[in-house]
């Protein structure tokens, strides 16, 4: 007879079990979001540079604001784009 | 922050890419001066040099960045510095801003080279371990000399 042990899963058993999502701003003490570092507001941004919502990225929603704002100068700027293909 | 009346400012802008070298350094000057010339305190003038931009603006792909931090009694100097801006050519565009006081820690931060996170800690080491390197270096050659 197989052991418990034995058993071995056909799939990863992680799979399925979904992630508590978190603020990053909150989690790491980040108050302040540039507009100017381009690189990093790329993560809040899909690939035809549109914002993602919150429920993607589970920001809060004061953190939220904050980086729609600054993705919003960062386009004005031109160091991000309004519209694109492809972005990623 | 309450302590501090004065309220610190930003402005970023985009220099025209087709002016010569010095021109594009005379148009940021001539926005310091007005600054200076208005009483403001300039906290920190960033080059950030010439980019490629994200779109067209006035025909042109890239351009020359400069954001200046200062300190102002009051805002009135903004509204001055934008119309001057609308009316200069060589501006193809500016955002002025009032930065919190999580702006001007961040700022003050980023100047001290404390944010950037790994990759630009790992660039400052690596820029000091090639100083102490190179001081090593002429160290064993002045005693070579010798």
């Amino acid at each position: 007879m197989a052991n418990k042990d034995d058993i071995k899963f056909l799939s990863n058993p992680k799979i399925g079990q979904n992630r508590k999502k978190y603020c990053r701003f909150r989690k790491f003490g980040i108050k302040h979001i540039d507009y100017k570092d381009a690189e990093f507001l790329l993560q809040f941004i899909n690939e035809q540079g549109k914002i993602l919502p919150r429920r993607i990225t589970g920001n809060s929603l004061k953190y939220q604001r904050k980086v729609a704002t600054a993705i919003k100068r960062a386009r004005h700027l031109g160091l991000l784009p309004y519209v694109a293909d492809m972005l990623k | 922050m309450c302590l501090n009346p004065m309220k610190h400012y930003e402005v970023t802008f985009i220099v025209d890419p087709v002016l010569q070298a010095e021109d594009i350094k005379a148009a940021a000057q001539t926005y310091i001066d007005m600054l200076k010339n208005k009483g403001c305190t300039i906290v920190n003038i960033e080059e950030m040099g010439l980019r490629q931009l994200a779109y067209a603006i006035n025909k042109r792909h890239s351009g020359a960045y400069y954001c200046i931090e200062y300190t102002a009694e009051t805002g009135g100097i903004i509204a001055e510095m934008e119309l001057a801006m609308r009316r200069d050519d060589r501006v193809l565009r500016f955002l002025a801003i009032t930065l919190d006081k999580y702006g001007v820690k961040y700022n003050d931060d980023k100047r001290k080279g404390l944010i950037g996170g790994k990759k630009a800690k790992a660039d400052k080491a690596r820029a000091e371990k090639a100083a102490e390197k190179a001081a090593e270096e002429t160290l064993a050659a002045e005693k070579a000399a010798e």
